[in-house]
């Protein structure tokens, strides 16, 4: 007991302000906050899914909850079910066995429902393209509001991302502009 | 590495086989080759470890029948590479022990088979989903759990059936295959010194990308016969000890949150994240993602190695406390021991590999079993466990991490020395003429292997790809046989096998 309460008290609070100009970034998240829980009502809840990835999306969005970036400080957590989600994170190429599963995960959330696309492959179909096992980028499956570009996109790039989502649907509704891909 | 390849006839393909498991070897892999455009036939290949090296027998089908004697009732990690083979090649065993698909679902018929030479690889069918025959387990109070393909965490998609009674587990059935995505048909016709080809071997598995590169970069090398310079071979080590340390602090953090205790992930998520922050600023990616090339590596690393030195320090020191706190702990310990247990002599049987295989008493890792540079100087020691149990691939974990952190300060020591300078890099070209290549890496999961065939025009005709996990994928099903269903994550964690490595 004793050796694991010493090490926290050690260890300290190490979490970082997130990234780039940061009060900026704090406002901005702030603001985020207020339209998070004026558009859904609570905090943020992601379900993640692998359509396909070769996992090195997955490393650094497990980085994400890593004491640096403590997305879970920000009030963002990951949900085991798509009905608990507002927004869905999701990686790699879309691979043709995976479609219908995505496809059912994606109908699964309540609106309004925000699509996260990760990585290269998600935004374009990355080195895996588009083949007879392949369905490519995200959008060719399901309508994606962000897609983050990167092989693998950092933790900082994958929370703008996600925030970036946020943000847009946010000033969709206010301006009832269309949401486009 | 020590590589041998060899053509046998149809008759000699099985006694090669019994050969190398009479004499202790193992089946790396098996798989297929369209080498019509070539030579006019199939060919199917196996690769052994033997106590000389890696053995790459061919058999050509000469007869163009497309059945070959299977191996899987002398090795029966086969058996799903044999089904895998159906399924891009058409090419099956003459006596089938498991004739269901493997990689193929829904997305392409039976009848096409994407690895052949007249397919482009770019045809879509619409077909209906197929129901998957699982084997049924009948009896009083048993019941099946489906889970996936889409899990509850943040992991990759495959489905897995339990059969239970109660909360005891029967029997568990994979199927896997779902992130298939067509990896080996996109190597087709290119050329090995194609970047994006490079790129594409680099993403078999995202967690091994150093090994992988370095495979394919291997295997390329072998193919055009060029040397790689010696500083070049150190600086690889050094991402490779990198990557399986990466990978290592982060499951052993994983490990002790499956078990209940939140502690540990965020102790050992703070260890990786300062791991990979100093791989963004030597080597400028956090998990040094194409910087193996052929014939080298990419460039100088960008920060005096001094800095890796002192990291090491740091982190052996933590590494040891954080140790001693999961040892001590009666609730972890409660959960580690015992659970999951692979007895060796069933790791022998089955074949099982890489760090499972050493933590089920296979004490073979290619760093310490084979003389090349630059383990052989540095003296890699193979770590082992003969528990089997979570309990002991926690403690190879633990070890090997220490033993890597001493390999990568003993690397960049060696880096500064003037016996190491020189180039980073050696001209690689590939002729126009047929060829053959094999790059085989001690990845942090177990050996990769990476085969690569050249056509006469010197282009790639097959590029196969091989991960461990395809050997330890069976023995994770016995593995959780008597456990409780809620110890199947905490089980699944202590492999930590890739599923687009096997799915391809």
């Amino acid at each position: 007991m004793w050796p694991i309460v010493l090490k926290i008290a050690r260890t300290g609070l190490i979490s970082e302000s997130p990234p780039e100009a940061q009060l900026e970034w704090r406002t901005n998240a702030q603001w985020i906050q207020g339209e998070l829980l004026r558009l859904m009502g609570r905090a943020l809840a992601i379900r993640q899914v692998d359509a396909g990835s070769c996992n090195g999306c997955e490393l650094e969005i497990h980085a994400l909850s890593n004491p640096y970036y403590n997305i879970e400080g920000l009030g963002i957590r990951f949900v085991a079910s798509p009905r608990h989600a507002d927004l869905l994170l999701v990686t790699g190429p879309v691979s043709r066995h995976m479609r219908v599963a995505l496809e059912r995960t994606y109908e699964a959330m309540a609106e309004p429902r925000l699509v996260v696309a990760v990585g290269d492959c998600g935004c374009n179909g990355g080195v895996f393209g588009e083949s007879y096992a392949s369905c490519g980028r995200v959008a060719n499956v399901i309508p994606v509001d962000v897609a983050v570009p990167g092989c693998p996109p950092t933790p900082v790039d994958l929370l703008k991302g996600i925030l970036a989502a946020v943000d847009r649907r946010a000033s969709a509704t206010i301006s009832t502009t269309s949401p486009g891909l | 590495m020590p590589i041998f390849r060899a053509r046998v006839a149809r008759k000699s393909w099985k006694a090669a086989a019994s050969l190398v498991k009479s004499l202790g070897g193992r089946l790396v892999s098996l798989w297929a080759t369209d080498r019509r455009p070539i030579d006019g036939h199939m060919a199917v290949h196996a690769a052994y470890t033997t106590a000389e090296g890696l053995a790459w027998v061919t058999l050509p089908l000469t007869d163009l029948l497309r059945v070959y004697p299977g191996v899987d009732d002398v090795f029966a990690e086969a058996v799903r590479m044999q089904r895998a083979i159906a399924d891009l090649l058409g090419l099956v065993p003459e006596e089938h022990h498991d004739d269901r698909p493997w990689l193929r679902h829904d997305a392409w018929p039976a009848d096409y088979q994407p690895l052949l030479a007249e397919r482009t690889g770019r045809e879509t069918f619409e077909l209906p989903q197929q129901p998957y025959p699982f084997v049924p387990v009948e009896g009083d109070g048993v019941h099946e759990i489906p889970v996936g393909p889409v899990h509850a965490g943040i992991i990759e998609p495959g489905h897995f059936r339990f059969s239970v009674v109660g909360e005891k587990v029967l029997r568990l059935e994979q199927r896997l295959g779902y992130t298939h995505k067509g990896i080996e048909k996109r190597f087709e016709g290119r050329s090995p010194l194609d970047q994006d080809c490079a790129r594409l071997a680099a993403r078999v598995s995202g967690d091994s990308t150093v090994a992988y590169g370095w495979a394919y970069a291997m295997a390329v090398e072998s193919a055009a016969r060029c040397d790689v310079p010696l500083r070049a071979q150190w600086l690889r080590a050094l991402v490779l000890e990198r990557e399986r340390v990466a990978n290592h602090l982060g499951d052993l953090g994983a490990l002790g949150n499956d078990a209940g205790f939140a502690f540990g992930l965020a102790q050992f998520s703070r260890l990786k994240e300062d791991w990979l922050r100093l791989n963004a600023a030597v080597f400028g990616h956090r998990y040094v993602m194409d910087y193996v090339i052929a014939g080298g590596v990419r460039d100088e690393p960008g920060l005096v190695l001094d800095s890796i030195s002192r990291q090491c320090t740091e982190i052996r020191q933590e590494l040891v406390q954080l140790r001693s706190i999961y040892d001590e702990h009666a609730g972890l310990q409660d959960r580690f021991a015992g659970t999951g247990r692979v007895a060796p002599e069933l790791a022998a049987r089955l074949g099982l590999t890489g760090l499972a295989g050493r933590a089920s008493g296979q004490a073979h890792d290619l760093r310490s079993d084979f003389r090349f540079a630059p383990y052989e100087e540095l003296r890699a020691v193979c770590v082992s466990s003969s528990g089997g149990d979570v309990a002991a691939r926690v403690a190879v974990r633990f070890d090997e991490t220490l033993e890597s952190l001493r390999l990568v300060q003993a690397i960049a020591r060696r880096l500064q020395e003037a016996a190491l300078q020189g180039p980073i890099r050696a001209q690689t070209q590939v002729g126009s003429s047929e060829a053959a290549g094999a790059g085989w890496v001690e990845g942090w999961r177990g050996p990769i292997l990476v085969a690569l065939e050249l056509d006469q025009y010197g282009a790639i005709r097959r590029c196969h790809c091989h991960d461990p996990s395809w050997q330890n994928w069976p023995l994770l099903e016995h593995a959780v046989i008597g456990n409780i269903v809620p110890d199947f994550p905490l089980i699944n964690k202590s492999f930590n096998l890739s599923y687009s490595g096997q799915d391809l």
